[in-house]
């Protein structure tokens, strides 16, 4: 059964058709009422440009176990119906798969092998191997170096990337390929079309530069591992990362850099991938550390039906000066002796802000007074509190006690909190804290600190005064002491 | 084996000795303690103290606002920190401890590594990779409930690196800790007496070494913590604290 794709909208038309479709005599741009007059028996989907695009994104992706800078190509409308499709910068890649031709047929039979069927075109210039790609001959993907100027001159306009208007009011003109279009002076054709036609041209020709933007940005110190054989096992995982561990931290050695970020990418066989990171709390470049810090995601990783490749890249890297390794290092055992492999660890689990030290800031306010310092930040001096006794816990926020107070201004006798009552045995206080006036509005808070019969110690505050006119003020329990 | 005099004390003790040697930190050329600086309570340790590379249990009767219990493992802490001059490591519940408190009881916030695992993901591990780690002086974590085979892992561990494991444990205790302690807060004597630090009774409910007296607790002190010269000390007797504020109340 014929199967189209039709965009949602006051007019429904054709986006997309397949082969038994093509084949009725359908195309992209016809209306949905139209083709369903003509083949009753139609299958019309709805069109979904998200998924698509996510299907393109995947698949460059997967294109980077043949080259670092794959790009999803967005272009649309074309007459004929072109989409996108991707963008492959094999410059110096092709060798390793055994020269150009091999690698856009093993590219071709993989893609097809997952059920994609595609064209494609290798060439000097990014605008000729487009054209290629859609209007060249199939049998012959590859076009000489150096030959693409001639070749190109026989391909319809359309071949240049040109807006549908353009090719259409081009067809007016009776230009119909682009040798014709190249002949005629660039002058007019900027009047009548915009720049668009003339940089199409220099682009095919490549007389003007066209830069691909790969997906993922490519990191300076990165190292790829392709293997013979697709891997599973998880102790030989484990073994090709230890080894490009080695790698990296022996290039970052010689760059005097170490790395705050460590990314893993698995390349599987049924064109997946997987990414694993670690961070570190400071530029590390010791393999055995950044591989105990990988252990645990590694556990993670599923192989599927075997991983093909192994990438390792260090996209945030800070300076580091070389250190001489003493022999005592070398001799310690690797079970983390530093405290800094203990943070990595840590934070790599619990999360790197869930890892914290306490700092003193300028302020009476006690939930205030202090704040919270990543854990890695160099030990600072012991920072000054108040000489006022200070509870060991701070709740926060501070919760409502019902108090029996026999003077407005005296301590409580006793108070209630969570339920439960609490007589008090003995009361210090009153410890007056007033909140920044820029800050707060609130009222100045008096701190009693009182001891129940039990022996338990509080920190209860009243907010702010009694006056004759206002109501009560209410009273918080703020702290636990020792 | 000969037959052994049962009722000799030489031998009593000779074989108290042994058992303590057999059952002491094995493995560890430093048996190193740490003492309370209260000869009392260092009397009754079998090791002088408390032995460093350990997992010591320091029940947490009153739930998460037991300041009593809090204060007790705080200021141990903060004496691990300062004689070894090395950080410690905190595997917290909440986010509500308060570094000045906490330096009130000696324990500096330059010392103070927090972490606190989120929801879902067991303290045990945090403290175990603390345990591990010789760069730490101490690590306390604050449990819920610490079952055997934990218990067991970070003893190994604590007692393979001498780095001393103190568990705040709010839940039932078990016997692989080598000391276990119940902290409750005494009612202090700071109206009359200058200073005001506070009191605490404590008691060891466990002591590996040590049998348990009828109550079924090893020993129990009041002690009292002094903020002017930052020590223990055993507190006088209460019992002239309990009738005035009966009658104070009864007044008010």
């Amino acid at each position: 059964m014929p199967l189209v794709t039709a965009a949602d909208g006051p007019v429904r038309r054709l986006t997309a058709v397949d082969p038994a479709a093509h084949a009725l005599g359908l195309r992209p741009g016809c209306l949905v009422a139209d083709a369903r007059a003509m083949v009753p028996a139609l299958r019309v989907a709805p069109d979904d440009p998200g998924a698509e695009r996510a299907l393109l994104d995947h698949l460059a992706d997967w294109c980077r176990c043949y080259t670092p800078r794959s790009a999803v190509d967005g272009w649309k409308g074309g007459a004929g119906g072109e989409g996108g499709g991707l963008w492959l910068d094999i410059s110096g890649c092709a060798h390793l798969r055994g020269g150009e031709a091999a690698l856009l047929a093993d590219l071709r039979v993989r893609l097809r092998r997952h059920g994609f069927d595609n064209r494609a075109g290798i060439a000097d210039t990014a605008g000729a191997a487009w054209a290629w790609a859609r209007f060249g001959e199939p049998g012959d993907p590859c076009l000489p170096s150096g030959g693409h100027r001639q070749i190109l001159a026989g391909l319809p306009v359309a071949a240049l990337r040109l807006p549908p208007v353009v090719v259409t009011g081009l067809a007016r003109l009776g230009l119909k390929t682009v040798r014709a279009l190249d002949a005629v002076p660039r002058a007019g054709m900027m009047a009548r079309f915009g720049p668009c036609v003339g940089q199409r041209l220099d682009q095919a020709w490549g007389v003007e530069d066209e830069l691909i933007d790969p997906r993922l940005p490519g990191a300076a110190h990165c190292i790829h591992r392709a293997f013979a054989e697709p891997i599973g096992r998880p102790a030989d995982v484990a073994a090709g990362l230890l080894q490009m561990l080695d790698r990296l931290c022996a290039d970052l050695e010689q760059a005097r850099l170490g790395l705050r970020r460590l990314e893993v990418t698995a390349f599987r066989l049924d064109a997946s991938r997987q990414c694993l990171a670690v961070g570190t709390s400071r530029p590390s470049r010791e393999p055995r550390h950044l591989f105990r810090l990988l252990e645990e995601p590694l556990a993670g990783l599923d192989a599927g039906f075997g991983i093909e490749m192994l990438r390792l890249a260090a996209p945030v890297v800070e300076a580091l000066d070389i250190r001489q390794s003493s022999m005592a290092a070398v001799s310690a055992p690797a079970d983390g002796e530093s405290l800094e492999h203990l943070l990595d660890r840590l934070g790599n689990r619990l999360g790197f802000d869930r890892l914290y030290g306490f700092a003193a800031r300028q302020s009476h306010w006690p939930e205030r007074a202090v704040r919270r310092v990543p854990a890695a930040s160099p030990a600072s001096a012991d920072a000054r509190w108040p000489a006022a006794p200070r509870p060991l816990r701070l709740l926060a926020p501070p919760e409502t006690v019902d108090v029996v107070a026999p003077l407005p201004d005296a301590p409580p006798v006793l108070f209630r909190w969570r339920r439960e009552i609490h007589r008090i045995a003995s009361a210090e206080g009153p410890e007056r804290l007033s909140g920044e006036w820029w800050r707060t509005s609130r009222p100045d808070r008096d701190y009693y600190r009182v001891e129940d019969e039990a022996g338990r110690r509080f920190w209860l505050y009243r907010d702010g005064s009694y006056r004759a006119d206002g109501p009560a003020p209410r009273w918080y329990l703020h702290g636990i002491f020792p | 084996m000969s037959s052994i005099p049962v009722r000799s004390p030489e031998t009593l003790a000779q074989l108290r000795r042994r058992i303590a040697a057999l059952e002491a930190p094995e493995g560890q050329e430093n048996h190193a303690v740490l003492p309370f600086g209260v000869a009392e309570i260092d009397g009754v340790l079998p090791w002088g103290g408390l032995p460093l590379g350990a997992l010591h249990e320091i029940a947490a009767t009153g739930g998460l606002d037991d300041g009593a219990a809090l204060g007790f493992t705080a200021l141990l802490l903060g004496r691990l920190a300062c004689r070894q001059d090395k950080p410690v490591l905190w595997v917290g519940d909440r986010d509500d401890l308060y570094a000045p408190g906490l330096a009130s009881l000696g324990l500096p916030s330059s010392r103070l590594l927090m972490a606190r695992p989120g929801r879902g993901l067991h303290p045990h591990w945090a403290m175990e990779e603390g345990a591990r780690c010789r760069a730490l002086a101490g690590v306390v974590g604050e449990v819920w409930d610490l079952d055997g085979t934990a218990a067991r892992r970070l003893q190994i561990a604590a007692r393979a690196s001498g780095v001393p494991v103190l568990a705040l444990n709010r839940g039932a205790g078990n016997a692989v800790a080598l000391t276990r302690w119940r902290i409750a807060g005494a009612p202090s004597a700071f109206p009359d007496d200058e200073g005001g630090g506070c009191r605490w009774s404590v008691t060891l409910s466990y002591c590996r070494g040590r049998g348990v007296t009828d109550d079924g607790i090893v020993s129990s002190w009041l002690v009292e913590w002094s903020d002017e010269t930052h020590r223990l000390r055993l507190a006088a007797v209460p019992g002239d604290r309990t009738a005035p504020p009966k009658g104070r109340r009864a007044a008010g």
